[in-house]
């Protein structure tokens, strides 16, 4: 599709240039600006270059952090996107049952984060909890506060729990934009479900999918509230990702230097791996 | 084969019921039931929580803050965001790319970052623990996110609507107000169910910015824990009670969902 070039259409992004501007420059130069200077407070800095940032890639905790990170982020994404496509397949296509479906599933994205956090909590919990007490009664100890394994394997159906919906919504619609002429094309030509699946519905899901994965990776990697009010990183470190770490460096000890130097490092990150879907993205686009 | 179809999906709901189930039951139970036994059931039914939140402001107080700053936001980031989204839909002008890009990468800001410079730019420009300081700051994310499922929606709308009206003599706002919302009604819908659900959710921002008069029910509840020891029947009423709104959005989108979903790239 050729657009005509036209300069004045600058006048329509304006205001969102405006808001999202003063709400991302000033912040981004204040982190900055803390990441190069060193302070002992009452407002007096001393410049530090990059010592910071040499600090910060060379700490071995900051490996294990984005380590656990990219663990974490990966095990979501290989349970959330093919469980998302396979309920998607088998939800109704028409009916009253569509609304029920999608009113119900939709429900958990709907829910402030903390209180997944505290609900998963109270759920989990070995004494005063459904899934705790039901585990433990089937003879297998667990704790999820004190256990590594178990705190790691309650967060991601956590995670699972609360974002395999989205992939849902999105694959579903993706689903619906079929026409049936499709379908009955395969019919004649007596494709089997698999074939009509890997030929016709995964690549007319795939811009959808794109979408559903790089929200599902951006959300990930900055998760910290539902995994803080669950395990508070614990037991140990053992499920501190990165934006908890950073919190405790930043608010927790006060190290302006490190965590505006690791904010950057860390946000840097998340752009390249977007940048490299977005580009994906547009050139599937463009064919 | 039809009832295997079935399956799936109902366990999957049944499996996205048990703990919100679990969290409705611990609300109707008293905070020493819940400690001292263990039922499927609350064995006695209350309704103290939930009375002890409509009657005491500072809880109710946090309800009507969030929903405050939630709507502000999203009506701010939907009517920004539509005339830009035409922008990028319609016309190329110069560092389009670039600017959508870089709106793109907003949404991708860990709002960890972003905390504690958030809390000084709020407080210099004199807006801390106010209910617009949080709507503007969630417009960091969600005002990206309004403009990149409106101009999917758009792109899908054809050009020589624009064409025909600005022949039959429409001025663009006349057009753009007349003609072009009432088409993307459902994007739009779209728009406002995802800004309104991220604006909702988020707590770190909100906390960060406000104190008192502005606080949010999700931090209500983090200082009610940590402050009164644990009220768990409280707490879990207090949960309970923020699944509402939620429901209430999705049930009233739910038609535009399913028909912007159809229509639109989303």
């Amino acid at each position: 599709m050729s657009k005509p070039t036209n300069q004045k259409a600058w006048l329509l992004v304006i205001p969102v240039v405006l808001l999202v501007a003063f709400n991302a420059l000033i912040p981004l130069m204040t982190v900055v600006n803390y990441s190069v200077q060193e302070t002992f407070g009452n407002n007096v800095f001393f410049w530090e270059g990059v010592k910071w940032f040499e600090q910060v890639l060379n700490s071995s905790r900051f490996h294990e952090a984005f380590l656990r990170q990219l663990a974490f982020t990966g095990t979501i994404l290989l349970i959330e996107i093919p469980l998302g496509i396979a309920v998607a397949l088998s939800m109704p296509k028409k009916g009253p049952w569509v609304s029920v479906c999608l009113v119900l599933m939709a429900l958990p994205l709907l829910i402030p984060w903390n209180v997944v956090g505290a609900m998963w909590n109270i759920f989990a919990l070995p004494d005063i909890g459904l899934l705790g007490r039901t585990i433990n009664a089937m003879g297998i100890d667990y704790n999820f506060t004190q256990q590594p394994l178990a705190a790691w394997i309650t967060t991601i159906a956590m995670d699972v729990w609360h974002w395999t919906s989205l992939v849902v919504l999105l694959a579903y619609a993706g689903l619906c934009s079929i026409p049936d002429a499709y379908y009955q094309a395969a019919k004649i030509d007596g494709a089997s479900p698999w074939s009509v699946f890997w030929r016709i519905q995964l690549p007319k899901m795939k811009h959808v999918l794109t979408i559903a994965i790089l929200l599902r990776f951006m959300d990930s990697f900055m998760i910290y509230t539902e995994p803080f009010v669950l395990t508070g990183g614990g037991p140990g470190n053992t499920t501190t990702f990165l934006s908890i770490d950073l919190v405790k460096i930043a608010l927790g000890q006060f190290d302006l230097g490190p965590a505006a130097a690791m904010s950057l490092i860390y946000f840097f990150v998340v752009l390249l791996m977007c940048w490299i879907f977005y580009t994906l993205m547009m050139r599937d686009e463009e064919q | 084969m039809r009832l295997k179809s079935w399956l799936l999906p109902t366990i999957y709901i049944f499996f996205l019921m048990l703990p919100i189930y679990w969290l409705l039951n611990m609300s109707f139970k008293t905070t020493n039931e819940i400690l001292g036994t263990f039922s499927l059931f609350p064995i006695n039914f209350t309704f103290e929580n939930y009375i002890k939140i409509f009657t005491d402001p500072t809880w109710y107080n946090g309800y009507l803050n969030s929903i405050t700053y939630v709507v502000m936001n999203t009506v701010i980031s939907v009517t920004v965001a539509l005339p830009a989204a035409y922008a990028f839909s319609r016309y190329r002008f110069l560092g389009d790319k670039h600017l959508f890009f870089w709106l793109l990468t907003n949404r991708m800001a860990p709002p960890a970052v972003f905390a504690l410079p958030f809390f000084q730019l709020y407080s210099a420009v004199e807006l801390f623990d106010t209910h617009l300081a949080v709507a503007l700051a969630h417009c960091l994310f969600n005002i990206p996110l309004a403009v990149w499922i409106l101009e999917g929606f758009m792109s899908g709308v054809p050009k020589e609507l624009d064409e025909t009206a600005f022949l039959d003599g429409y001025s663009f706002p006349r057009f753009f107000i007349r003609i072009f919302i009432p088409t993307i009604v459902a994007g739009i819908g779209v728009a406002a169910f995802f800004t309104f659900m991220y604006s909702w959710v988020e707590l770190l921002l909100a906390k960060t910015l406000t104190s008192v008069s502005a606080k949010p029910i999700a931090a209500t509840m983090t200082r009610t824990a940590s402050t009164a020891g644990y009220e768990l029947g409280l707490l879990a009423a207090a949960g309970t009670l923020t699944i509402v709104p939620g429901a209430f959005v999705i049930y009233w989108v739910r038609n535009y969902i399913a028909k912007g979903f159809a229509m639109g790239r989303v």
